[in-house]
């Protein structure tokens, strides 16, 4: 059924069948507006007055700062290490001394202020002692953890740290690694530049990638709107194990996922990550600056940056990572007087930047200039017609109709259900929308909620198994204060008959003896017997509303950041130790029971059963006793 | 401020209305060239209608007037119901039918968006039912007629029912071929003999059967800017054909010829304009594969089994009912899901 459809719906849209590449589902059209910036050669941006550096340049954990305030510091001398194994380094970009480590407005979608290194340059530019590695002769590990200290992220706006995705431990099973150049988003040519410029070093650096990974075939795939660049890639491949493919532009083609489907034919399942099933991508960006840093020992200090939009002299600048986004615009020949505000990325994905003070970062591949006549602020928007192009241009095959249907009536278990979390922002469904419904911040509404909704919920669990325990331990304390009470009461009793004779006295006062010291050795061990049993029902309640409401979606993260490695073993091992932890209070009431029936405490009314009733109690306790061996040495293996 | 995308590239809503109803252009033309100008009179009187109501209903809803006006889609509404309805309709009847229509079938369900049913055959249905009478008489093509009416004439007659004293009432309408073909078959006569009755054209009805050529083409031109997908027409109309289809091959002397069913009535109007109102209609493609072949089935079996002449607008209503259940069931494969 869906192979006539998709062979029809290809049919009436014209689709040329190129066997080469595996169109995925929808993508748009949009203006590419490359031209613009590609003019003139990528320059390099002078060093700025002053340098802000934020600590959160990447995905993952905030680095730990190394210097103090007054320190003079060298250029390519790291600032801060990378804390952790999803983290990475800043270096300084120049030499000079460090005014201040404070907090500064970031570049960022909240335009929020967070941790920043200043560094007032000396104007010197003078190197630290840079150590290039030998990487054709040097061992593989070696290279990955150095590849730590050297502050390269994925440059092509996600901003992973490099070193994770190199992180092999011997035995790699990628075996082709797939260069991003598509670089699908308007307006942004820093890529493209890159290419035209300098395919050469480009191309060692992806021997080295290949070299890391042990991955024989290498793809780069660049759209066929950056002719010069895939030609200058392709003369650059010669006679190397890698291969320049075209594929058609289409928005998002540069998405991971995207992008294997468009050059291999394979689908990434949802819940996997490309490398478990040997494929590793890697932007074209990023591999130059690990050739840069292997060739040369040269941290990651700058990157290309395309400066267009309403600016005079759209251009590419090679720019300091600190550099304020004034300056660039300056060497941009200014911003238009009708400009009224900055964004950073693509006009697909990216965000309005807060100010023009904001610096340069590792995420910063494109600046626009924005203006009215660039980018009409969007009419008000109307009803959804459910005319369904949303869903016809949505590259993930979801139905952002019906996404936007349940996150605006904040439905979002539906939603859920529905694979919100598919959802990859890339905006193609509102750039569709003939009603002008901003769909992407529905979902970005929606999938922040669900997140705070799961984060309240472990919360709320995690309370209310505090408060299970407290109900079973007032409830226990009130037993033992009964018992208390009986046995007092009972000691009276014996009391008010101590008149009669001694003897008597002695016979009746043993058993009561007896059955305190009963009692005694008893009231522990239900007392523990009690806790593990609320414990384990917690903790079962617990897992099984889990298991409920865990849609493997939910597990996965709801950026584009992938999970990585370490979140994965933290959550498998929470989960491993929550069993564990269910079983051994299992393990402890049957063992508690076991001990009481040896110990002939109970069962109780057991004198008087008939013979049917008894070999009935004796088959249980046989299957009792065979379950808690089979646990037993299943606790053992 | 994340607001991304900043750019879009789509037709606005009115656009899509304003290209429907051009498509309904050459449709209208034909129409009017086979049944006189009548048809511009009730396309005017229920456009009129609609207009009012809906502003009128923005207001009492207080909700923004003009940007809800300007989308058309009442517009839209408007010429549907009055190209369904008999071509010499009482004013009345046709002001009826879109206050339904604009009223209960939309505003009522929280305007533009909302409505579950299609407005259009709300209002036709509710017509059908409260007035049957006036509903099946349909004038006679222009050209089959003893005495054609001039455009003045028609006019009085929408609003007056006067008709000049020379013609009788009988003499200007009588039935469409669907409703003949249905009254002779239960007199026992066959096809082949009913269809040689003059209201019989190559097709379907003469004279109806061009307007019907006409929604084609305007049907095409929607495809081809793809305001409409293809898959409902063809789901429709495949249907349509293969059920007619069957019962014509097990017996042609009582089931008319798969061509007859497609070619007449509102089955063109329906397969291109009514069952692609998106609003009331499921959205996954494979769901508007079963919604039309659904609607398409449901026409059939009322035209030629059912109490009405026509089946399409009851056939519509019904399936509007099973969209959600169709919508759930069709969710196509979500990327890197497992097939």
């Amino acid at each position: 059924m869906n192979a006539i459809i998709n062979f029809a719906s290809n049919l009436i849209r014209g689709v040329s069948s190129n066997k080469d590449v595996f169109k995925f589902n929808g993508g748009v059209h949009p203006q590419d507006h490359k031209a613009e910036s590609t003019t003139l050669p990528i320059a390099e941006l002078a060093i700025p007055e002053q340098l802000v550096l934020p600590l959160r340049q990447h995905v993952g954990y905030i680095p730990k700062v190394l210097v103090q305030v007054g320190d003079f510091v060298l250029k390519g001398q790291m600032l801060a290490e990378p804390e952790g194994t999803v983290s990475a380094a800043i270096h300084a970009p120049t030499s000079g001394t460090i005014s201040a480590i404070s907090e500064q407005i970031i570049p960022h979608p909240s335009g929020l202020p967070d941790m920043c290194i200043t560094l007032t340059p000396d104007g010197k530019d003078t190197w630290a002692k840079l150590q290039p590695l030998d990487w054709r002769n040097t061992d593989k590990k070696l290279l990955v953890d150095s590849l730590r200290s050297s502050g390269i992220v994925g440059l092509g706006g996600a901003t992973f740290p490099t070193h994770i995705k190199l992180l092999t431990n011997g035995k790699s099973n990628v075996h082709t690694l797939v260069i991003n150049a598509a670089e699908c988003e308007p307006y942004i040519t820093c890529d493209d530049m890159l290419m035209r410029e300098r395919a050469d070093q480009v191309v060692v650096g992806i021997e080295i990638v290949q070299h890391l990974l042990g991955a024989e075939k290498c793809i780069i795939g660049v759209e066929d709107n950056k002719s010069q660049a895939a030609s200058a890639m392709t003369n650059a491949c010669v006679g190397k194990s890698m291969q320049v493919k075209v594929v058609p532009t289409l928005y998002p083609s540069g998405d991971a996922r995207r992008l294997i489907h468009l050059l291999l034919d394979i689908e990434i399942p949802n819940d996997k990550r490309s490398t478990d099933v040997g494929i590793q991508v890697f932007n074209i960006a990023t591999v130059l600056a690990i050739y840069r840093y292997f060739e040369f020992g040269e941290p990651s200090i700058k990157r290309i940056v395309t400066i267009t939009g309403n600016v005079a002299k759209p251009q590419n600048f090679e720019v300091l990572f600190g550099t304020p986004l004034h300056s660039l615009i300056a060497a941009a020949g200014g911003a238009k007087s009708n400009t009224t505000h900055f964004i950073m990325g693509g006009p697909m994905m990216g965000f309005d930047l807060p100010n023009e003070q904001v610096p340069i970062t590792k995420a910063a591949n494109c600046i626009i200039a924005a203006a009215p006549d660039l980018f009409a602020p969007p009419p008000p928007a109307m009803p959804c017609i459910r005319c369904a192009r949303c869903a016809d241009a949505c590259p993930v095959n979801l139905q952002p109709q019906e996404l936007y249907w349940f996150s605006k009536a904040d439905n979002f278990e539906k939603a859920r259900d529905y694979n919100l979390f598919d959802c990859i922002e890339c905006g193609c469904c509102s750039y569709v929308c003939p009603s002008d419904i901003p769909l992407v911040q529905y979902y970005r509404y929606a999938k922040s909620e669900i997140i705070a909704l799961d984060k309240a919920k472990e919360a709320a669990d995690l309370a209310r198994e505090r408060n299970d325990f407290r109900l079973a331990r007032i409830e226990r304390e009130k037993l033992e204060r009964a018992q208390k009470h009986a046995e007092r009461a009972q000691a009276g009793k014996a009391e008010a008959k101590s008149s009669e004779p001694s003897s008597v006295e002695t016979t009746k006062e043993k058993p009561l003896e007896n059955q305190n010291a009963e009692a005694n050795t008893t009231a522990p061990t239900d007392k523990q017997a009690a806790i593990a049993a609320a414990i384990a029902r917690a903790k079962a309640q617990k897992l099984a509303s889990a298991n409920a409401v865990e849609s493997p979606k939910q597990k996965e993260a709801p950026t584009e950041v992938e999970k990585t490695p370490e979140v994965e073993a933290a959550e498998l091992k929470a989960k491993q130790d929550k069993q564990a932890l269910i079983a051994a209070a299992i393990e402890r009431a049957k063992a508690q029971k076991l001990a009481a029936v040896q110990a002939g405490v109970a069962p109780k009314n057991v004198e008087n059963v008939s013979a049917a009733v008894q070999a009935e109690i004796n088959e249980t306790d046989a299957i009792r006793e065979k379950v808690k061996l089979t646990t037993e040495t299943k606790k053992s293996e | 401020m994340n607001r991304s995308p900043y750019i879009t590239d789509s037709p606005s809503v009115s656009m899509i209305m304003l290209k429907v109803l051009l498509a309904l252009v050459p449709g209208i033309i034909a129409y009017t060239w086979i049944y006189g100008g009548g048809i511009l009179v009730s396309i005017t009187i229920a456009t009129s209608t609609a207009l009012v109501a809906e502003a009128v209903l923005l207001k009492v809803r207080q909700r923004p007037i003009k940007p809800y006006l300007m989308d058309m889609s009442a517009v839209v509404t408007a010429w549907l119901l009055a190209l369904a309805l008999p071509p010499l309709a009482p004013w009345w009847l046709v002001v009826v039918g879109t206050l339904f229509a604009i009223i209960v079938g939309k505003q009522l369900y929280g305007g533009l968006g909302y409505n579950p049913f299609n407005p259009a055959m709300v209002g036709y249905a509710v017509l059908l039912i409260s007035f049957p009478l006036i509903m099946t008489k349909w004038p006679a093509p222009l050209l089959l007629a003893e005495h054609p009416l001039s455009f003045m004439q028609q006019l009085n007659y929408i609003f007056s029912q006067v008709l000049p004293n020379e013609i009788k009432v009988d003499a200007i309408t009588s039935a469409t071929p669907l409703d003949y073909l249905k009254t002779q078959l239960m007199l026992k006569h066959e096809v082949a003999s009913i269809t040689q009755a003059p209201i019989f054209g190559q097709f379907g009805a003469k004279g109806g059967e061009i307007v019907t050529g006409a929604y084609l083409l305007g049907g095409l031109y929607l495809i081809q800017q793809r305001i409409i997908s293809w898959h409902l027409p063809t789901a429709f109309l495949g249907a349509l054909a293969t059920i007619s289809l069957a019962f014509y091959a097990i017996n042609p002397a009582h089931y008319a010829d798969p061509l007859f069913h497609l070619m007449s009535g509102a089955s063109m109007l329906c397969a291109f304009f009514i069952i692609t109102d998106p609003i009331s209609g499921p959205t996954t493609p494979r769901g508007k594969l079963y919604f039309a072949a659904g609607v398409g089935t449901l026409t059939y079996l009322i035209r030629v089994f059912g109490g009405y002449p026509d089946g399409v607008a009851f056939a519509v209503l019904l399936m509007n009912m099973c969209v959600p259940l169709i919508d759930a069931h069709t969710q196509p494969r979500v990327f890197g899901h497992k097939k």
